[in-house]
């Protein structure tokens, strides 16, 4: 991976608006207990990678903040707004939440362009000519202006992932959630996906992302996470998250990740 | 055998040509019909039977039928009579239509194969709108030209209905979308259109419209018993299939709703209607449907039957539907939903056009069996075009004709599943993208 040789992003840019700001959350999916007592303020800019190993409910958390999940006990307020049963208060959290998935989730009956414009015509009615200039804007942030016209399943992993960032982006949104954008890709892929997530953050996005590639989260990240058992561990600078883990599960796991 | 062994020993980066045994008519009938003994043995099984069964039926169908003449003692050859056919055709096509009044049906087929036709031009520019005529404008056409007689129209139902009309054209537009006035528009149009159709329906209880009503006389009333033949069974098959597709969608959606009781009476419903033979919906339709209403109020027996088909289609139509909806994978509703589109536009925008597109075949199943099923109108005394065959061949001028008749309508019925059955995979081909 290439990241290492990365410069860091400037880590200055965080304003003291709170963003996200969850209290005091437990989540159980039937008689598991997902999320146990997680408290968690994201301010405007920040950006903040969460690892963990499998199970340890970091997905779950960050679908909690756009609620495809919802939480059983505890607070989550998004800019300002609570998140309750109230439809049409989550519709409006979501078109300010863009959110990355695991496997793109584009839909494949639409052209990469239809798949962009789609929500910013339904949901924030603009014309359509305005919808697409908006969206070809994006696609050349991310690289691939020149795939508008094609189906998502004619495109690689990695282009599908950018498309699925782009389309995101098309809504404007203030917050950012990235759910293992790089998991499924091939490894050649993985840095074409990293690199558009580079300069989203250096465009001050506030962004949370569910990761386990360290060389991205050393390069971006103002705070590392590591979840496990639905639990936040530890929560610190990467510096020092990488080179001084305090707990015993946290070296285990960055020993395991690290070194193998 | 022998050209491969000389092949191996060819030169390298000569390109030969394929072995004389594999291309060419005498290739092809070795590879597909002479592969082994076993297979040649079948083959010629097979062309002994097909030389059995064809020649007496083109004998019996063409060289030995009689085609001209206007009385049954035509009828002199060993072979099929068509005169039988020629002499009823009228009454096959139409019933008992008027004779002076069949050219309105003859109109309506006419707009339908003009508009359809557009349909098939590969670029032409309005489809949606073809859509939007075919299913709201149509049917009123085609109920003013075979029905027919005195409407009494009252102008405040006719302003109320245009303006619904037009508000939702415009509505639909995507040119205006995103224009200001649009958007105002839009939150006050869903309230608009419930209370103008709440309007066109209890209008006439709520106040007397005597006075701004007129009456509108274009051509005589032909009464729905009078209608037969193929043109009966038209009107039943695309009701049926018109009116089951978005009510099996909705039903569809309601099997899957979150909600407990908007699910249970979608399972209810879909479960006593499916369960239920097609002949006792119609005959509840028919004799028993009448005892329940109060002396006076009189449904249409047509109607009181094309309601019971396409109820009962629709059940039908809700697990095909459902089956495409569980197809599509969960990510593809929480991508949508994370856009912030509703229910409604993502069900809409991203699930329907997925989910139909992969039961297409299993639509058009359900069409077919439903525009086959429509024979079955003759138990309440409605003579379709199959009906009508058998009620002419039962005629006592026409007895011993029915086999003409069967082959007639089996060949009037082939053709038109036949066509929807190339249209649907035309509609395949058209809509598929890569996955």
């Amino acid at each position: 991976m290439t990241d290492e040789q990365r410069q860091p992003v400037a880590r200055g840019t965080v304003s003291s608006e709170v963003m996200i700001e969850m209290r005091n959350v437990h989540k159980w999916f039937g008689s598991f207990h997902v999320l146990r007592d997680v408290s968690l303020t994201v301010h405007r800019g920040e950006r903040i990678v969460i690892c963990g190993p499998s199970g340890s409910g970091k997905s779950t958390l960050i679908r909690c903040i756009n609620r495809l999940e919802d939480h059983q006990r505890g607070h989550i307020v998004v800019d300002g707004t609570e998140l309750t049963n109230n439809l049409k208060r989550i519709e409006t959290i979501r078109s300010e939440v863009g959110i990355v998935f695991q496997q793109f989730n584009l839909f494949p009956h639409l052209t990469v362009i239809e798949n962009l414009v789609l929500a910013p015509i339904w949901v924030r009615k603009l014309p359509r000519r305005e919808a697409e200039e908006a969206a070809m804007k994006y696609l050349e942030r991310v690289r691939i202006p020149e795939q508008a016209r094609k189906y998502p399943g004619q495109l690689s992993g990695g282009q599908q992932q950018r498309v699925a960032i782009a389309r995101a982006l098309c809504m404007n949104p203030k917050i950012m959630l990235f759910d293992e954008p790089t998991s499924a890709l091939d490894p050649e892929m993985i840095k074409e996906v990293l690199d558009v997530m580079v300069e989203l953050a250096e465009s001050g996005m506030t962004m949370l992302v569910v990761s386990h590639e360290m060389g991205f989260a050393r390069t971006v990240a103002h705070r590392m996470m590591f979840m496990d058992e639905g639990q936040i561990v530890e929560e610190s600078p990467p510096e020092e998250f990488f080179t001084r883990p305090r707990s015993a599960r946290t070296k285990l796991f960055l020993s395991q990740i690290l070194y193998h | 055998m022998a050209g491969q062994v000389q092949s191996v020993g060819q030169p390298s980066g000569v390109i030969l040509a394929p072995p004389a045994a594999t291309v060419g008519v005498v290739g092809w009938l070795r590879q597909n019909l002479f592969p082994s003994p076993l297979n040649a043995a079948l083959t010629l099984l097979v062309l002994y039977a097909l030389y059995l069964a064809i020649p007496p039926v083109v004998r019996w169908a063409l060289i030995d039928a009689d085609w001209v003449g206007s009385t049954r003692e035509a009828c002199s050859r060993d072979g099929a009579c068509w005169v039988f056919i020629r002499v009823w055709f009228e009454r096959l096509m139409y019933g008992l239509y008027p004779r002076e009044e069949i050219w309105r049906i003859n109109v309506g087929y006419g707009v339908l194969a003009v508009v359809g036709l557009l349909l098939f031009v590969p670029r032409f520019p309005w489809k949606h709108w073809i859509g939007v005529f075919l299913l709201l404008v149509y049917p009123v056409i085609a109920f003013f030209l075979f029905v027919g007689g005195t409407f009494a129209v009252s102008l405040v139902h006719l302003a109320v209905g245009l303006a619904l009309i037009g508000s939702t054209v415009v509505r639909l537009t995507p040119a205006f979308r995103g224009r200001a006035w649009s958007a105002a528009w839009g939150r006050v149009y869903p309230a608009f259109a419930l209370g103008a159709l709440a309007w066109l329906v209890l209008g006439d209880w709520l106040l007397d419209l005597a006075p701004l009503t007129v009456s509108v006389h274009l051509w005589p009333q032909v009464e729905t018993r009078l209608w037969g033949g193929l043109f009966l069974t038209l009107v039943v098959a695309a009701v049926g299939i018109v009116g089951s597709l978005p009510l099996g969608i909705l039903l569809a959606l309601g099997r899957r709703s979150h909600m407990p009781v908007i699910r249970a009476i979608c399972v209810a419903f879909i479960e006593v209607w499916r369960g239920v033979p097609l002949i006792t919906v119609l005959f509840m339709a028919s004799n028993m449907f009448p005892l329940f209403m109060p002396d006076g109020v009189n449904f249409d027996k047509l109607l009181r039957a094309l309601l019971g088909v396409t109820i009962f289609a629709s059940a039908y139509m809700a697990e095909v539907v459902r089956g495409g909806l569980q197809a599509i994978p969960r990510g593809q509703y929480e991508a949508a939903e994370a856009l912030g589109l509703g229910y409604w536009r993502t069900t809409g925008l991203v699930i329907l056009p997925q989910a139909l597109k992969i039961v297409i075949p299993g639509i058009v199943n359900s069409f077919i069996g439903l525009f086959k099923d429509s024979t079955l109108v003759l138990v309440i005394g409605l003579f379709d075009f199959l009906g009508m065959a058998q009620a002419a061949a039962s005629n006592a001028h026409w007895l011993g004709f029915a086999i003409e008749g069967y082959v007639f309508t089996g060949l009037g019925f082939w053709i038109f599943c036949f066509g929807m059955s190339r249209y649907s995979q035309r509609l395949e081909r058209r809509l598929h993208t890569v996955r």
